[in-house]
């Protein structure tokens, strides 16, 4: 299945807008929150690469945003590490923990991958929790200041979002490069196919491997993002719950679309942290949000809406639209 | 014509300064960071009638200053409450913070406060570091920390109750950590010994198989719980038949949990810098005040939270409302000292924290109710206890690891 096919102006415009925003919204404060949905947005991304193209659901993606993120702060603030240093060490540390949890996971699918990511995000969660002398326990990692690539004042909320941005328009690039290659081709054969592509020749664990590797590093791109964002980590980020928010990005936005977990990264900080400010009881609301798209829109917001939108500019021919969506219906089940 | 210019613009100077006593007039906005949802949502409750009473008693207002509260949720998660600092500080105005509820929200946003010069107030994080080895020149305590109540009953339980060896059972997080550290440096250096510590994780279902482990040869018991883990505790204990007097943590028999015991409670001495029992005219005030209101005993949010208000509101009327220089606010908030209140006579340390009484307290069942009976104060505890800063802060912060040097 492809991506949403978007002309060239909604994609100009979708830039631009993004682009403008520090001089469309007023207040620092949003400028911030948009920084919070775009290091979500990438976390949510390179999930969806695993379930949405990959067909492996898991539970376990907390922990490259989390080791990522405590091993910067460490290594920077407190091991005497440069910045750059301390982030490509954390970026390629948290990759090769990528490498060793899939060897380890892929070695069951379905119900069993599931359960091995959540059994390795809950120990690293331990590690982080029980660990004191490293991690400081429950009382979190801080210390951390912002660096200043090229001269820029990161502490300044327009162009920290800028630079988050500029990542996020990477890890975009990249992923939708991804899974437009033949190795993200082979992926989502190995997804709807395993065993066709099996008796195809094609080697399906090393596709469904490197994989969880690329989505594993941008995991931790996320992570980084997220540590120079708060300048604090706790065991929180490690846990489950942190896991399960992001899959409910990706389901609620549309697995195996590209845009599908940007759009449910947006939907889920905005709830928790902007809706919440208003409605005391914002986790009902989001249960209710998320049973609606499950009832209306089964496959996710992007693609439902897609849907309804080309249903209502070709009204006689919306039968044919209906039977599109099929795979992203199976794996939001 | 000159004449009429310079007429007018005496006017308009003269409109100017007039302007400037009604400003101060306008009103301080204070955002106040709680918990609704989640784990610690029962906490967060207490922390808004505490809030809430202190704000009714000053009919909102403070050293001529009208008070506007501004309530966020923190949901008890770090991340969130670093963004709802920022709605607070950023989109709301707040010149003023009073929260959050845990230490490592409290951490989350250490950084934050610095970078905007944010006074806060905490009324609950008790984590030692807060005003030890990291102190925030812009954080303010109006509680005790984890282990100030506890190095007393160590001392107590060595020297007035003649205990030789005693367990420790705590939750195994940082605040149980440094209680359970607390506790047995003073009691061991007055002669006791700490045979047995056991770490039962904060979400323990049950705690049958930690009371079973108890070491049989142990004068009592010392259990150090925060939530409401010292009712399952306390219920489970009795019922595993155990005889050995218990000693609590200033949360284990908690005003806000007691009220949901029974006999199993009976005969618990723990130690606090409050109890709804202690016999003042200013606690008598404030304990009719919030039974009135809440048909409820005042507990440790419920008196944080109060107390934090009186903290605002006394280092307000140091500066007489005007806020507008933070340094002076600052310096005014920790130089806070309320002679009457519900803790008693309140000072600040150079750190930031205050320096309390301690009460060591008995539960009893009076009017046929459990309370907190007071049976032995030690006025005005540091939070280094007889140490002193600068040998305290010499050694590492009060872990799980920690042992007594020797």
């Amino acid at each position: 299945m492809r991506a949403p096919s978007f002309n060239l102006l909604s994609w100009l415009i979708a830039i631009a807008a993004l682009l403008a925003l520090p001089w469309l919204v007023t207040s620092d404060y949003y400028v911030n929150i948009a920084s919070q949905v775009v290091i979500a947005a990438i976390l949510a991304l390179s999930l969806n690469l695993l379930i949405g193209f990959g067909g492996m659901i898991s539970l376990g993606h907390a922990a490259y945003l989390g080791v990522a993120a405590y091993l910067s702060i460490y290594l920077t603030a407190h091991a005497g590490f440069g910045h750059l240093a301390g982030a490509l060490i954390a970026i390629g540390a948290t990759t090769v923990l990528a490498m060793l949890f899939g060897y380890l996971a892929l070695r069951a699918s379905g119900l069993g991958f599931l359960m091995i990511t959540l059994a390795l995000g809950q120990i690293l969660w331990g590690v982080a929790y029980r660990w004191a002398s490293l991690t400081g326990g429950d009382n979190g990692l801080g210390g951390l200041k912002r660096p200043h690539p090229f001269g820029l004042n990161l502490m300044d909320p327009a162009i920290f979002y800028y630079f988050a941005l500029a990542f996020f328009g990477i890890a975009l690039w990249c992923i939708a490069r991804f899974v437009q290659s033949a190795l993200g081709q082979s992926l989502q054969g190995t997804r709807d196919q395993p065993r066709r592509m099996r008796a195809l020749g094609y080697n399906v664990w090393l596709i469904q491997w490197l994989s969880f590797v690329f989505a594993g590093f941008w995991g931790s791109v996320a992570g980084l993002l997220y540590a120079y964002y708060h300048q604090f980590v706790s065991p929180q980020t490690l846990h489950l719950t942190t896991s399960a928010e992001t899959l409910l990005m990706v389901i609620a936005g549309g697995t195996g679309t590209l845009l599908g977990p940007v759009v449910g990264a947006a939907l889920v900080v905005i709830l928790k942290n902007v809706v919440s400010a208003y409605i005391t009881r914002w986790l009902i609301l989001l249960g209710v949000i998320f049973v609606v798209i499950v009832l209306f829109m089964p496959e996710g917001l992007v693609p439902g809406i897609t849907r309804w939108v080309r249903s209502l500019r070709s009204r006689p021919r919306a039968d044919k639209a209906a039977d599109t969506p099929s795979i992203a219906k199976d794996s939001a089940r | 014509m000159v004449r009429t210019r310079i007429f007018l613009s005496t006017t308009i100077l003269a409109a100017c300064t007039a302007l400037t006593p009604l400003q101060a007039a306008e009103s301080l906005k204070v955002g106040f960071m709680t918990v609704r949802s989640g784990a610690l949502a029962a906490g967060g409750r207490q922390m808004e009638e505490g809030l809430k009473l202190c704000m009714d008693e000053h009919r909102g207002v403070m050293a001529g200053r009208k008070i506007e509260i501004i309530t966020a949720d923190t949901a008890g998660q770090p991340a969130v409450t670093k963004t709802k600092a920022q709605e607070l500080v950023e989109r709301d105005g707040a010149q003023v913070l009073i929260g959050p509820l845990a230490a490592f929200e409290a951490l989350a946003i250490d950084d934050y406060i610095r970078q905007t010069k944010t006074p806060v107030i905490s009324p609950s994080a008790a984590a030692e570091d807060l005003t030890q080895r990291k102190p925030n020149p812009w954080f303010v305590r109006a509680v005790g920390t984890s282990a100030q109540a506890h190095h007393p009953l160590g001392e107590y339980a060595a020297k007035d109750l003649h205990y030789k060896k005693i367990a420790i059972i705590a939750d195994d997080f940082a605040f149980g950590h440094e209680i359970a550290a607390g506790f047995q440096r003073t009691f061991e250096q007055n002669g006791g010994k700490v045979v047995q510590k056991l770490w039962s994780p904060l979400n323990a279902a049950e705690y049958g198989t930690y009371i079973t482990q108890i070491d049989p040869s142990v004068d009592a018991v010392f259990a150090a719980f925060a939530g409401g883990n010292g009712i399952k505790f306390l219920g489970e204990y009795k019922n595993y038949g155990m005889q050995k007097p218990v000693l609590g943590a200033m949360t284990t028999v908690d005003e806000g949990i007691l009220k949901r015991m029974g006999d199993e409670a009976v005969g618990v001495i723990s130690s606090g810098w409050y109890s709804a029992a202690t016999d003042t005219p200013a606690n008598k005030k404030f304990v009719e005040a919030v039974r009135k209101a809440y048909s409820a005993d005042p507990g440790y949010y419920t008196v944080g939270a109060y107390m934090a208000c009186q903290f605002l509101n006394n280092a307000l009327e140091q500066v007489k409302g005007d806020i507008s220089d933070k340094a002076a606010f600052m310096k005014a908030l920790r130089n806070v000292n309320i002679s009457q209140s519900p803790y008693g006579p309140v000072k600040l340390d150079t750190y930031g924290q205050p320096i309390l009484d301690v009460a060591i307290r008995k539960v009893e069942k009076k009017d046929g109710r459990l309370q907190n009976t007071v049976i032995k104060t030690y006025p005005a505890v540091s939070q280094f206890w007889t140490y002193g800063p600068d040998e305290f802060l010499k050694s590492p912060v009060y872990s799980r690891d920690w042992t007594p040097a020797k």
